[in-house]
């Protein structure tokens, strides 16, 4: 075999773990902070799956439709945005409940993905440019791994903001006054309607961003299958996060990496429980949900008005 | 307070079921209705196209979308009634029914693999005087309704002739191949690359990564992006859409050769050649038959329908840029074999990768064998196992 060419080996599976956090993990890590940004307000969106699929297929669209990437980033958030009004207002009603709405939009918000999207599985939509960290003297594998999305370090920029938004803001005072103690804050004279309303709206919106990044950085294709449930999982995400927005960065990070842990190990030769790797994600899911949900202890962070009917 | 609400809950998910339904009949609704209310000149024959995915995802129901659509401008009396995106449900029998009952359609292809059991068999006996025709090699003699048949191609003998020209064009002698599930039709696939590529270049090795689903663009493509890290520079696959494979492969600047139907749009640069489906020669002959007063019933159209290059079931893609005039040279000799038949692909010896012997010295498995049709093995030169 040829021996110029750099054959990785295990180094290749780091790698591959290492991209693949900054690869797969964007759209995570949009749809986590959009998802934790709507908890702190008191209200559960589950329907950010169907924002997810609406927002890859606007932003494929538009971009294929007009040429430019950027313009279908900032309209699929706005996709976003317009089903998250609707969240935001139903599940505001009298008696009606949030999570059952989420699993309304979940569908709504891929029927409609679906319905809409049929012309643009065939055309290729141009692509987001990437940043280029690497410098022509490294291997090109690596070259490729630092192919960095802007829209990542996007989302690396939000997390320590709305951090910091929560912290130190008049705004996020409100919005944490809104979902901890809906009485104090009717108390303060905020409107606990439109904060909350504005909270899933712009969730939402970052949701929307998620899905620009699935159809527009990586995989890059627009194709009913591409949300494999991303978006729910990333519901899952912020309670391992425990609703802080900068540890939502690192669990959209692990998350993104055990996606990529499968095809990686096959590719090296590890043949054995490839069903098990490839079923990383979902597993991690699970035991997160397993050791952050237990009846004995209450979680820490949690929104005092999250999943009540106030 | 209690009574109450547990009404409103009940209410609460009535509307969320209705809304499903809604949402699902959106989805789904996009069949081209065309029903024939008036026979004029020619009587008109009514054929229903069923398919699991999107018509235009690259792949294989594209490749069954342009078989119909190329019968549909051939012959003035075919109407067609299509509908995309059927899940493997009670779905396509709903979907069939509608066929049947408002379009009026005498023959049916539900192309998806997952469509024959039970839905196709109960319809079958249902309606006995329409024709259905179903692509994959599960119907059996005997045992199921004589109305049903199946349709399916050789298309390894595609694959054959593609790893001949993936190994006469890679430089690290390691192919890559991203498969879906270790299911026969898959393995054959790709232990005929491998077996192409070796008669050509005996130290080449093809990598396989499973996905463990049919579509999966997440992890096709990083299974592509840790394929070209290990040093393999041309990929193919065997899954639902090569979309994500191709345009990954071509933007980390390696070659491909496709599959299912013709990507060279998707990677200008690197795709070297595929294997394609071509099912519009045998649409257009059922459609003859049919027309012609022949059924399956009867016998008169026969219930297994195979072929490979020969009978024009499957095809190899246009040769792309990056082909040396020796691999088209090698590749187009295997065809003119594998087309009349001094060629075949499974001649012993054959060992799998473990060492084992699953084509014997003197052995010949002819396309046709049904040996073939319960490929458990991966041959020797695949890198990676049929255990999950």
């Amino acid at each position: 075999m040829a021996a110029e060419t750099t054959a990785l080996g295990w180094w290749g599976v780091l790698l591959a773990i290492v991209a693949g956090t900054m690869r797969g993990g964007t759209p995570f890590l949009f749809v986590s902070l959009g998802e934790c940004l709507t908890e702190k307000s008191g209200k559960i969106n589950l329907g950010l799956e169907g924002t997810l699929l609406t927002g890859a297929m606007t932003a494929y669209a538009i971009s294929y439709l007009t040429g430019s990437p950027w313009l279908g980033v900032l309209m699929a958030g706005l996709a976003g945005l317009m089903l998250g009004a609707i969240h935001g207002w139903l599940s505001q009603q009298p008696r009606v409940n949030d999570v059952a709405v989420g699993i309304a939009m979940i569908v709504f918000g891929s029927g409609i993905a679906f319905f809409l999207g049929k012309p643009f599985i065939q055309p290729s939509a141009p692509q987001l440019p990437t940043i280029n960290l690497s410098n022509a003297a490294m291997p090109p594998a690596l070259q490729a791994a630092l192919q960095i999305s802007p829209l990542f370090l996007l989302g690396l920029g939000i997390a320590p903001l709305m951090s910091w938004f929560f912290r130190s803001t008049r705004w996020g005072l409100y919005i944490r006054a809104v979902g901890d103690s809906p009485d104090a804050a009717r108390a303060m004279g905020v409107s606990i309607f439109k904060v909350r309303l504005l909270s899933v709206m712009i969730g939402s919106f970052l949701a929307g961003i998620g899905g620009a990044s699935l159809s527009l950085y990586y995989p890059g294709v627009w194709t009913e299958r591409i949300s494999s449930g991303q978006g729910l999982m990333a519901v899952a995400l912020v309670i391992f996060a425990g609703w802080k927005p900068v540890q939502c960065l690192w669990a959209s990070l692990l998350f993104g990496g055990a996606q990529a842990l499968g095809p990686a190990l096959q590719s090296v030769g590890i043949q054995e429980g490839y069903y098990l790797f490839n079923a990383a994600p979902y597993i991690l899911t699970l035991l997160i949900m397993i050791l952050t949900c237990s009846p004995k202890r209450t979680l820490s962070g949690v929104p005092g008005a999250l999943g009540t009917d106030n | 307070m209690r009574l109450h609400l547990s009404r409103r809950q009940v209410i609460r998910g009535l509307l969320a079921t209705t809304a499903f339904g809604a949402t699902v009949k959106l989805g789904t609704g996009c069949a081209a209705s065309s029903s024939d209310t008036v026979a004029t000149d020619d009587q008109p024959i009514t054929l229903g196209f069923i398919y699991v995915g999107p018509k235009d995802d690259y792949g294989y129901n594209q490749a069954h979308a342009e078989g119909a659509a190329q019968i549909e401008s051939k012959f003035s009396w075919v109407k067609l009634s299509e509908e995309a995106n059927v899940p493997e449900t009670t779905a396509v029998a709903e979907s069939m029914r509608s066929m049947i009952d408002s379009d009026g359609a005498q023959v049916l292809f539900p192309t998806s693999f997952g469509y024959f059991d039970p839905h196709i068999l109960k319809l079958a006996t249902e309606y006995p005087e329409v024709q259905f025709f179903h692509c994959g090699g599960l119907y059996q003699e005997g045992v199921h309704p004589k109305n049903v048949g199946s349709y399916y191609g050789y298309i390894d003998e595609a694959q054959y002739v593609a790893g001949i020209v993936a190994g006469l064009t890679s430089k690290t002698g390691k192919l890559g191949f991203i498969a879906a599930k270790p299911i026969p039709q898959v393995l054959r696939n790709i232990n005929s690359y491998t077996l192409g590529a070796r008669s050509v270049k005996p130290s080449t090795t093809t990598q396989v990564i499973f996905t463990g689903n049919w579509a999966e663009p997440i992890k096709e493509a990083e299974a592509t992006n840790s394929m070209v890290d290990q040093g393999i520079d041309v990929v193919t696959c065997h899954v639902d859409s090569p979309k994500v494979v191709m345009e990954t492969a071509e933007k980390r600047s390696i070659f491909c050769t496709g599959y299912h139907a013709n990507q060279s749009a998707l990677a200008p640069k690197g795709y070297l050649t595929g294997a394609e489906w071509d099912w519009a020669n045998l649409y257009a002959q059922i459609a003859e038959d049919v027309k012609a007063g022949k059924t399956l019933t009867e016998g008169g159209i026969p219930h297994l329908l195979r072929g490979g290059l020969k009978d024009g079931f499957c095809k190899v893609s246009d040769y792309g840029l990056a082909v040396s005039s020796e691999a088209k040279q090698a590749a187009d000799e295997a065809k003119a074999k594998l087309m009349d038949g001094r060629l075949v692909i499974y001649k012993g010896e054959i060992k799998d990768n473990t060492g084992a012997v699953v084509v014997a010295a003197n052995e010949e498995l002819k396309q046709l064998d049904p040996k073939l049709e319960s490929m458990n093995y991966l041959v020797e030169g695949v890198l990676g196992s049929v255990g999950s």
